[in-house]
């Protein structure tokens, strides 16, 4: 048992608040009820009782439970609620989970990004539920007039076991209620978690099975109307001026009209290359999207459009010039390389990549003389309500941004730009509206994954040991190396270079920012110098973790080298490293990102003369895995989805304007393309979780470039690989 | 603008639409069921899979002139209490992460089980090959279709 201070976040657990008053229902009521579904075995309760922001009682036990985490599909709508309720000590079936207002004073990082949820959030869930229940038990000990350390809790009701007493939760929420929020609180041990650990399913999966409305784009209101929008085709051109004559013909069309989304004051999350837009309202949705077409718009060139064949020079440029400053520098480089028995020097590419969330951007807006309403898929809400104040010249207590569920994220919804659309072209035809990208919209107005080069160089001396390591990284925008992570401090020569490269596309966080280009480059890399030094390419990254553990080079390397090798021998025990398996080619990479520790072993069989990936076995240490269920989930997505855009996926540009606009042409992963089948085991140690949104998806890249070279032998050095060098069954 | 009546999940809808207007945007706007998705507009994604006379189309594509008589099963109606083997399924997998493309999923995969009861790995791979997930779930869709199959003999 832990014993802590409520002063962190106390007011979290301060009871009644303006966003959770007395028994009143929160959050929009379209998407929320407080109905248990037909799995929770109580009945409904006619009275709830705020314990604090967290959780709500009700008179028959019923227990509500804020998620306060923007949901994106990373579940941790279950998962952090899971947190709550292992504290409180209820029955997860009479659990009913609700997405929590905006309010950062309450919930404190409301964010879907970089992995955090989890990690950040677990301090504060366990107190909000042992918070609770300490309330709970002190309502009971005064009640029953007996020493609160007498009591028990299990599933709900207080046991004093000496008087054969006993209490549901919500026969003495009321009285709880009303109890002092307690100085100190005891946290479990977790070895006595019940529900922490437990594989639980995604507490949205009923409402999804039935196609019940849940995300942006499935809000409907009264008198609400469409918008679509006009953004430039291309990369450095602007609306010069546009004819909506025939637009406006069209049946349904209400107005078309030119909207600027800029906010005075930027937040980070305002990246937009397009803030001017032709906006086209209607009553409905296929008539804003008929609207659209009939619009004639004339635009002009600011600065000059781009071409892949640009981007791919001004890369290979900057690769093969310095970085003015490197970011990191061990020992003598230079001097290591000269006397290198062996160098090894290899380049890698990948292109830019839209996220392509199957949702495409949209977001509800009414905008009054007054205040704000906004209602709909954002990563970042906070940022979002922000920037509309200044976009609106609103005060921020007149604005509201509420979460729905999200159909992705992958980071595309960390930049609100469509909701700060949304709230002008709302505020224009002083009506609610829902703005509707199309798929093409999505897709060519940019925030994409940088566009990425990148050349490493190893030198060996003449036993093959790896004397010195030398990377340099470009990307439009942002040089794409982590100076301090591996294999930074195992090497006794080591430089790292990062070189931005400046362009008029615009380009944001993809998730696994960085590494999920980086991962896959080091890792094929690092294969081939153990290739050419000889040795199993597990032995030797177990060596250099190794000379990590021993006597690290620098004192400022950003991650366990023990926890980074188990990952890499649980892996090799449980996919049977070593043996000789006929007809199957293995790779093996691993990464560490985001706080988690992964490693991955991809075994690659021939069909009908081709390559298909047979299965992935995956290693992962996140410490304590909340949720089994829902973390082999995440695990299985990123694999999938890291292998598709390594695979399959790339936006390519002429004169600006991108090559592929909708999945005609633009190519994700299917399901026949899928590992057949992938296995995840969990380092069981203990430590604080972390999270798995991301970690899983940067090094499969190299996994599968590995495995790949072991069935074909070519070496991979150009994402996708599919477009130019493999053929896959 | 033109009247149609559209027989969807058993229930006859009037509409005042243009006749250009595919099911999708009826369904959804007009209608209010918006289980079915938007996610491509040219059929190349899946998201918006209905049943058309039972057989799995893309509601994207169809304009609601189009449709005549024909009987329109959305997710909603799939099962009257979401009993369908496939969303039974989809639930004992835990499928869903995002969710957002699993309607579309649920309904390839309940037209390919109704033609065709014990369908090969080859066959599941041909009747989903429409439906694109970019959270990454495709192996439990390929087990949870197994499992509904098997429930379904």
């Amino acid at each position: 048992m832990t014993l802590i201070r409520t002063k962190h976040n106390r007011r979290s657990f301060l009871k009644v608040s303006a966003a959770a008053g007395g028994g009143m229902v929160l959050g929009f009521n379209w998407l929320v009820s407080c109905k248990p579904a037909a799995e929770n075995v109580v009945e409904v309760p006619k009275e709830w009782f705020n314990i604090n922001a967290f959780v709500k009682i009700g008179d028959t036990g019923l227990v509500t439970i804020m998620s306060p985490n923007p949901e994106i599909g990373q579940n941790v709508k279950t998962a952090m609620p899971m947190v709550v309720a292992e504290e409180l000590d209820v029955d997860w079936q009479n659990v009913v989970v609700e997405q929590a207002p905006l309010d950062t004073d309450l919930y404190t990082r409301q964010v879907a990004g970089g992995s955090q949820s989890i990690r950040r959030g677990w301090q504060g869930l366990r107190m909000a539920g042992a918070t609770g229940r300490r309330m709970l038990l002190e309502a009971a000990a005064k009640q029953w007039q007996v020493p609160i350390e007498e009591l028990t809790t299990d599933k709900g009701v207080i046991y004093h076991k000496s008087s054969g007493k006993s209490v549901n939760y919500g026969e003495i929420a009321n009285s709880a209620a009303q109890i002092e929020v307690p100085e100190n609180i005891e946290l479990k041990d977790p070895k006595d978690f019940k529900i922490i650990g437990k594989p639980t399913k995604n507490v949205d999966g009923p409402k999804i099975i039935k196609g019940e409305p849940l995300f942006g784009l499935d809000i409907q209101r009264e008198g609400m109307l469409i918008s679509t929008i006009i953004h430039p085709p291309a990369f450095g051109m602007k609306i010069k001026s546009f004819d909506a004559s025939e637009a406006l013909k069209v049946n349904g069309v209400k107005d078309v009209f030119r909207v600027d989304t800029a906010p005075e004051e930027k937040e980070w999350s305002d990246i937009n290359a397009f803030p001017e837009l032709i906006a086209i309202v209607a009553d409905n949705t296929w008539q804003a999207m008929k609207g659209k077409e009939a619009v004639k718009v004339e635009w002009e060139t600011v600065t000059p459009g781009e071409s892949s064949e640009d981007h791919e020079n001004a890369l290979e440029k900057a690769i093969l010039s310095s970085a003015d400053e490197p970011a990191r520098k061990d020992g003598d480089p230079e001097t290591a390389f000269k006397n290198a028995a062996k160098v090894i020097e290899k380049i890698y590419s990948a292109p830019f990549l839209p996220h392509n969330t199957m949702e495409p951007m949209n977001f509800f807006a009414h905008v009054t003389a007054d205040k704000a309403e906004l209602v709909g898929p954002i990563q970042t809400p906070e940022s979002m309500r922000k920037s509309i104040s200044s976009l609106l010249k609103m005060p921020l207590d007149k604005i509201t941004v509420d979460m729905t569920r999200m159909g992705g994220g992958f980071g595309r919804r960390l930049y609100g730009n469509f909701g700060l659309e949304a709230a002008a072209i709302s505020k224009k035809m002083n009506a609610p509206i829902k703005l509707v990208y199309s798929r093409a919209d999505d897709m060519t107005q940019g925030t994409y994954r940088p566009a990425y080069k990148i050349t490493y160089r190893a030198a060996l001396d003449e036993n093959n040991n790896l004397t010195a390591f030398h990377v340099r990284g470009a990307g439009i925008h942002g040089g794409p190396v982590f100076a301090n992570r591996f294999p930074a401090g195992t090497v006794d020569n080591y430089l790292a270079e990062n070189i931005n490269v400046e362009s008029n596309i615009s380009t944001g966080a993809w998730r696994a920012p960085r590494s999920n280009f980086v991962a896959g480059a080091e890792q094929s890399f690092l294969d081939e110098v153990a290739e050419a030094a000889g040795k199993d390419p597990i032995e030797m990254r177990l060596a250099l973790f190794e000379r990590a553990i021993q006597n690290p080079i620098g004192d400022n390397n950003d991650y366990d080298p023990e926890r980074y090798a188990g990952v890499l021998k649980l892996v090799k025990e449980k996919a049977g490293w070593g043996k000789e398996m006929p007809g199957v080619s293995r790779g093996v990479a691993a990464y560490y990102c985001h706080n988690s520790y992964v490693a991955q072993v991809i075994d690659v069989i021939e069909e009908n003369g081709k390559p298909k990936i047979k299965k992935v076995w995956c290693a992962a240490d996140c410490g304590i895995v909340i949720n089994p269920e829902g973390a082999k989930n995440q695990i299985e997505g990123g694999i999938i989805d890291g292998i598709g855009h390594a695979m399959y996926s790339a936006v390519t540009f002429t004169d600006g304007k991108a090559d592929q606009e909708n999945f005609d042409r633009y190519r994700l992963i299917r399901l026949r393309e899928a590992p057949m089948e992938i296995e995840t085991f969990f380092v069981d140690n203990g430590i604080d979780p972390t999270g798995l949104g991301e970690p899983s998806l940067p090094p499969v890249m190299g996994a599968l470039a590995n495995a790949l070279y072991k069935a074909t032998s070519k070496r991979l050095y150009s994402q996708p690989f599919a477009q130019k060098d493999i053929v896959m069954g | 603008m033109a009247s149609f009546t559209l027989k969807v999940n058993g229930k006859q809808h009037q509409v005042d639409v243009d006749p250009d207007t595919p099911i999708l945007w009826v369904l959804r706007d007009n209608i209010g069921l918006v289980g079915t998705k938007y996610g491509c507009g040219i059929a190349q994604c899946g998201s918006c899979t209905v049943h058309l006379n039972g057989n799995a189309v893309r509601a994207c594509v169809i304009p609601v002139s189009g449709v005549g008589d024909a009987e329109i099963t959305t997710i909603e109606g799939l099962s009257p209490k979401a009993e369908h083997a496939v969303q039974q399924a989809w639930i004992e997998h835990d499928v869903s992460q995002c969710g957002y493309c699993q309607a579309g999923q649920m309904m390839s995969a309940a037209a390919l089980l109704s033609q065709n009861p014990n369908p090969t790995d080859k066959d599941i791979d041909n009747a989903m090959n429409g439906n694109i997930c970019r959270c990454g779930t495709y192996i439990r869709i390929k087990d949870a279709i197994k499992t509904a199959a098997k429930n379904l003999s």
